[in-house]
């Protein structure tokens, strides 16, 4: 049992989980959307002694918060007890277009090469780690959500600035990955 | 603990996304490559019984625990804000192979230097926070 669980999921198992944390959220009163943690972080950090914006009760969006923490955690104890032996079984197509770039595939989640800390203070560490962070965080803000507000929740209740958003998500991605990762590597 | 039920939550999305690599680099290239189907059938079957599980909830006014019937705000009609702010959110997930939620499980997974990832997101919302009124939306 164990070890068909430690299978990876496919999407008809993991997209439909996602509806059900969708319904879950709801239906304890509250919203599926991860980006409004990090403002609430900021809150918690005392920004809003710097701006009104952040001077919000933390304890309205504590709920949130306990979220987090619970996805950490659940990212935890499927590393440490459900792994899956096997690497990552990503598409021939997409090896062959990372190793162009120079970037070789050890089947792990991430490319260590790039997220580590020895590469921290170099220019591509700076470009991946602080400005893609930046990116995200100002970016999801300023959309009003990042994938779960918007491109599940809202696009599951029909809203439209959730599908220009989505748009948006994936002129971004687009741009990055073809545009500027050829520029980064070279 | 009223709250521990949203701790569970989370411990089940956390699991969702590592079992099935949406929290991965690598998917989310192939996804920006369209290499592959697995991330657009994600995200597109959960859309599909979201909207589902969303219709019932509103046909038959399902409640949730507080004891109110499930409402969900419509968003604020700023597209500008969407289009623009949306793209400039893509342009880093395609560059950290993440968004908000996998950053945290990431974490949870052991990739560490994801905390530098987290803790410039959170730079990056105070900006937006500090500067908001200067911007289009």
């Amino acid at each position: 049992m164990i070890e068909f669980i430690k299978q990876p999921w496919p999407w008809y198992v993991a997209g439909p989980m996602i509806a059900l944390v969708l319904f879950l959220l709801l239906h304890a009163g509250k919203r599926f959307g991860i980006s409004s943690s990090l403002e609430t972080v900021c809150t918690l950090g005392g920004a809003g002694k710097l701006s009104d914006y952040f001077k919000v009760d933390w304890r309205n969006r504590s709920w949130l918060i306990l979220f987090v923490v619970g996805s950490i955690i659940g990212g935890f104890l499927t590393n440490q007890f459900l792994q899956n032996p096997e690497p990552i079984d990503l598409s021939a197509a997409t090896i062959a277009d990372l190793q162009g770039l120079g970037l070789g595939y050890d089947g792990n989640y991430v490319p260590e090469q790039i997220f580590s800390w020895q590469n921290l203070f170099s220019l591509q560490g700076l470009i991946f780690m602080v400005i893609g962070g930046f990116l995200i965080g100002f970016g999801t803000r300023y959309a009003g959500g990042c994938t779960s507000g918007h491109a599940i929740s809202g696009l599951s209740d029909l809203q439209l600035p959730s599908l220009v958003a989505t748009i948006g998500f994936f002129i971004g991605g687009l741009i990055t990955t073809h545009l500027l990762l050829p520029i980064i590597f070279s | 603990m009223k709250g521990f039920r949203f701790i569970w939550i989370g411990i089940i999305f956390g699991i969702i996304l590592t079992k099935s690599e949406v929290i991965s680099w690598y998917r989310i290239q192939e996804m920006f490559r369209f290499q592959d189907f697995h991330m657009y059938g994600v995200i597109g079957s959960a859309v599909i019984l979201g909207a589902v599980i969303i219709r019932i909830i509103k046909a038959r006014q399902v409640k949730s625990i507080l004891g109110e019937p499930i409402g969900i705000d419509p968003k604020p009609k700023n597209y500008t804000s969407a289009l623009v702010g949306g793209s400039i959110f893509g342009l880093g997930w395609a560059l950290t192979g993440a968004c908000p939620g996998p950053i945290y499980i990431l974490i949870g997974n052991g990739f560490l230097p994801y905390l530098v990832v987290l803790f410039f997101a959170v730079i990056g919302a105070f900006t937006y926070g500090l500067i908001r009124n200067r911007l289009p939306h």
